[in-house]
């Protein structure tokens, strides 16, 4: 039997907005799924369209930019 | 409270907290061993908490505390399971009451407000009925860390709600069934928010209702608010729901009321939300006999409309609702408004008890490879509990470059810290990664470390494996682990790659600039020469004073006059304020602490230097060509009839039109300032003459607050008050050589003929052309050409980019009071700038290669700081310059420019390809 697929997922969090939503996640205690590598950037705007196909090109399987 | 202004003894009796808050790490192990259960206030008890506990998740600092007089320890002398399982020995249950003495020069008081109490409200059954709740309990079943995690569910059954009442005026504008005759000023807009957020989550089929009176949504952009929420589907009926029945077992609710046309009706609901009005802080009696300050009558601390942050008493000042009820941006500027005030009386004793730190010198690393050294927390069991932490130490060793691993109890512990220190030295490291908690909250903490220990501080890097891993995936310890290796390699990955950053800082030019020499202006010239900043006004016309030389009395009754006298007087003598009349900004340039504004006059040009600017200009009544104005000499706008009383002596009618091209297409925004104006206006005219008919045609009456009391005022003294709607308005026209209005009443049901001897208009309030001043100093301007603030309620007098400010109503029409609070907030606001030598900014900013550069202009377009400029370049054409003062280090330049010629410091390309290509295959793989 082969093993259920476990998605490897690139996460670009805002420091200022998402990735602080992440770390209230956090404090709360609320369970996701491990499959997000996070990248802290200062501004989703700071997320060049080339970040995100190296991303896929090298291996992600998602990407997830949030800002 | 002993002493007077400059010169206060406050003794502060500081409450036992029962946990050492330098050893909470908040973990919440204490709270999740403690066998007491309480309702929890901060969910309106709609939920529960332990008696060791941190109010909200949110709170800051996050540190956990008891309550005794829940806790069965000082209850029954037994228990300690949180001294027990604590992991880092915080607790300390033999904590005492301390007696502090502080010896201060003024005080602020901000004790806030309290909602009202429901339960006197007979008719609504408010404590009996379970699915009639208040606004404030609402609030928590919208919220996602409230009780039903925010999923709305009736309380009777928790089923989910398909229809809901909101009934505005609970416990304000009420003399019937309470003492509260004032507007709470915020219960419009947080019912249509609730309502609208209520859609969201219920979705389709859910049908909200609000029950209102006049509805007051008079604030910036909250008139679009209300379009857009009746555009949603939001029902609003203006009624005041008079009974409260549960009509079956399930809980149902019948609520009755009356229509306009006389009209009974009964509607059936799942759920009833009162909207709840303000009062003022229970501890506000004792406060006041404490202080010594005044209150108005209704317990409120009184303040005038000229120093609307200033109590009674010298030396003591307040702001937010402990004042008047009031919504978080009025609350915000009024805090920065009082800090301002308290700052005058101390400006002499400003940086006096300064201690600056000191750190041993930087040791250079530039040319030595990478010698990193990662260190795993185990947060007591945060982290070691849910993650295999020696295996991930383990495996931080194998990644290039790693020369030192372990792990740590607690990473943020003193010693920890000053053990860190040494081995730093000891194994030479020169890049440093803590897989611990977030960055967000110690980050600081680490990098001071580094400070100690000669490294730059930004040679270091966090692995976030508490927060964003273990506490999250505390079921799956194995993927937790995986997850945790991966995030400590792609911060070796990026660590690699770090570059120590120098600091940052600019000189600052101790000077204001303001424009617009009305009284937001000259208040804000005032407050800064009054901290010892002296400024400059530049005011276009030939005098000061702005729009407020047309009004004679503020809503509190105060001479405007009089005040303008004083104030134009104070501004011409004050021996640091330099008034430019008959001046124009035709320039700008230049950056927090170091602006250079080009000033013209018929005279010439001038340069001032300066380190703030604040923009103050003003704004004035629309013209019209509506209802004959202009065609017909007894058609007046705003305050001509007001300063011209002899045109009454044979009159018998005046009409006041409300909202005359305004809250429509033309103008989509509430003027704020009309209700009350038309409201005084008309209330001197029945005191002059009681026999006169006074009319006003409006639409909502918007007299929150206070003000609310002139609108009952008027109506005791005979004002005749006719709503009418926006598509069936009023008709003017000449009668002889006098007119006649033709509205409809929707009381009586019919269209009455009015014959008037004056009709007075009020027009909507507009910006001055502030087009080319936003386009100088690169500030935004909204729809409606009013200066856009930062952010809406946090930041309300500031614009995005540093050392810019605004007030007044530039800003957004607001009456005299407000323009003086955001004005003093400006400057306040502004003293956080000049009273320091230097600014130092964060190095984390943009870095130009102009080899590469093509000079496209794109980076300085998108830019929402300033922060980046094109200049030209003598034989090449343009290039990007950018000015690190104003960068936010967002990075929108570097990741839209063409040539990829634009680089953010610490945040480089290069460093985020690293942490990327470590992301994209996982550890586990």
């Amino acid at each position: 039997m082969t093993e259920p697929f476990e998605p490897n997922i690139a996460a670009f969090l805002c420091n200022w907005c998402a990735y602080a939503g992440a770390d209230l996640a956090g404090v709360s205690r609320l369970q996701y799924p491990p499959n997000l590598r996070t990248v802290r950037v200062m501004c989703s705007g700071r997320v060049d369209p080339v970040f995100i196909i190296q991303a896929l090109k090298e291996g992600a399987d998602g990407v997830l930019v949030a800002g | 409270m002993e002493g007077n202004a400059g010169n206060f003894t406050v003794t502060v009796k500081k409450s036992p907290r029962y946990v050492d808050m330098d050893k909470c790490i908040a973990c919440g192990e204490c709270a999740k061993k403690c066998p007491s259960k309480v309702p929890d206030e901060y969910n309106q008890g709609l939920s529960k908490r332990k008696a060791i506990y941190v109010p909200y998740p949110q709170a800051v600092p996050l540190k956990y505390a008891i309550d005794a007089a829940n806790c069965n320890y000082f209850k029954k002398g037994k228990c300690r399971n949180c001294e027990k399982v604590c992991p880092t020995k915080a607790i300390r249950l033999d904590d005492k009451e301390e007696i502090i003495r502080l010896n201060v020069g003024s005080v602020i008081v901000t004790a806030g407000f309290k909602p009202f109490d429901s339960s006197k409200l007979l008719n609504y059954q408010y404590g009996k009925y379970p699915n009639v709740v208040t606004s404030v309990e609402f609030e928590r079943l919208l919220s996602a860390g409230g009780p039903s995690g925010g999923h709305i569910t009736r309380p009777s059954d928790h089923g989910e709600p398909t229809k809901i009442a909101w009934l505005q005026c609970v416990g304000s504008r009420d003399l019937n069934k309470c003492d509260n005759p004032y507007c709470s000023s915020v219960c419009c807009m947080y019912a249509i928010k609730e309502a609208m957020i209520a859609k969201e989550h219920i979705g389709k089929g859910f049908e909200p209702v609000i029950f209102f009176m006049d509805m007051r949504t008079f604030g910036k952009d909250f008139e679009k608010y209300y379009e857009r929420a009746k555009a949603c589907g939001v029902r609003f009926i203006r009624s005041k729901v008079h009974t409260i029945t549960e009509i079956d077992e399930a809980g149902k609710l019948g609520l009755k009321y009356v229509t306009d046309a006389g009209e009974i009706k009964e509607e059936i609901f799942d759920m009833a939300v009162l909207s709840v009005g303000m009062e003022p802080a229970d501890s506000v009696a004792e406060l006041a006999k404490t202080f010594g300050i005044e209150l108005n009558p209704y317990k409120f601390v009184k303040t005038s409309d000229i120093s609307p942050v200033a109590t009674s008493r010298p030396g003591i000042f307040t702001a937010g609702v402990i004042q008047g009820c009031k919504d978080i941006p009025q609350s915000v500027m009024e805090a920065s408004a009082a800090a301002c005030c308290a700052g005058s009386g101390l400006a002499s004793a400003r940086g006096s008890l300064i201690r600056t730190k000191e750190f041993p010198p930087e040791s250079d690393v530039c040319g030595e490879s990478p010698r990193i050294g990662v260190f795993v927390c185990n947060c007591g069991t945060n982290i070691g509990g849910f993650a295999d932490v020696p295996a991930i130490t383990e495996y931080a060793k194998t990644l290039p470059n790693v020369v030192y691993a372990q792990e740590n109890l607690f990473s943020c512990s003193q010693d920890t810290q000053d053990k860190l220190v040494e081995i730093i030295k000891e194994k030479n490291l020169n890049r440093i990664v803590v897989a611990a908690c977030t960055p967000r909250t110690h980050e600081p903490l680490f990098q001071e470390t580094l400070s100690n220990a000669g490294l730059n501080p930004y040679l270091f890097e966090m692995s976030n494996i508490r927060n964003q891993c273990t506490w999250v995936h505390s079921d799956n310890k194995e993927k937790a682990t995986d997850k945790a290796k991966d995030l400590v390699r792609m911060a070796v990955s990026r660590a690699t790659l770090l570059e120590p950053i120098p600091r940052l800082s600019v000189d600052v030019l101790k000077h204001g600039l303001v424009i617009g020499g009305g009284v937001a202006g000259m208040t804000a010239a005032l407050s800064l020469a009054n901290q010892g900043f002296p400024a400059t006004i530049v005011e276009q016309t030939d005098h000061l004073g702005g729009a407020a030389r047309e009004i004679i009395k503020t809503a509190k009754g105060e001479d405007i006059r009089k005040f303008l006298a004083d104030i134009v007087g104070q501004v011409e003598k004050h021996p640091d304020i330099k008034v430019l009349l008959n001046s124009e900004v035709s320039g700008a340039s230049g950056f927090v602490g170091n602006f250079e504004t080009q000033v013209t006059s018929e005279s010439g040009s001038q340069a001032v230097k300066h380190g703030v600017t604040i923009i103050a200009t003003g704004g004035h009544a629309a013209d019209t060509g509506e209802y004959l104005y202009g065609k017909h000499p007894r058609v007046t706008l705003w305050h001509t009839l007001e300063n011209a009383p002899e045109k009454l002596a044979d009159a018998d009618t005046v009409v006041f039109i409300q909202c005359v091209g305004s809250r429509d297409d033309s103008h989509p925004y509430c003027s704020k300032v009309c209700c009350t104006s038309s409201v005084m206006q008309a209330i001197a005219i029945k005191e002059k003459h009681p026999d006169m008919n006074v009319f006003i045609l409006y639409r909502d009456i918007r007299t929150y607050g206070e003000r609310e009391l002139l609108y009952k005022e008027a109506r005791e003294k005979g004002v005749i008050f006719i709503r009418y709607s926006l598509d069936n308005k009023p008709v003017v026209s000449p009668d002889g050589d006098k007119l006649s209005v033709k509205v409809f009443d929707p009381i009586l049901q019919r269209t009455l003929l009015i014959g008037a001897d004056y009709v007075n208009l009020a027009t909507a309030i507009e910006p001055a052309d502030n087009s080319r001043i936003a386009e100088y100093y690169k500030v935004p301007l909204n729809a409606e050409k009013f200066f856009m603030e930062a952010h809406a309620k946090l930041r309300p007098v500031e614009f995005a980019s540093d050392g810019l400010f605004i007030c007044g109503l530039a800003h957004y029409p607001k009456p005299l009071d407000e323009s003086i609070a955001q004005a003093m907030a400006a400057a306040g606001r502004a003293a956080t700038v000049l009273a320091k030598a230097t600014i130092d900014i964060s190095p984390m900013v943009s870095q130009v290669n102009t080899d590469h550069c093509i000079g496209c202009g794109l980076c300085a377009e998108i830019c929402p700081f300033g922060a980046i400029v094109l200049e030209e370049v003598a034989g090449k054409g343009y290039r990007a310059k950018n000015i690190p003062a104003s960068c936010k280090g967002c990075g929108l330049c570097a990741s839209s420019c063409p040539q990829k010629t634009i680089d953010m410091l610490h945040f480089r390309n290069q460093q985020i390809e690293a942490t990327i290509s470590a992301a994209a295959i996982s550890a586990a793989a």
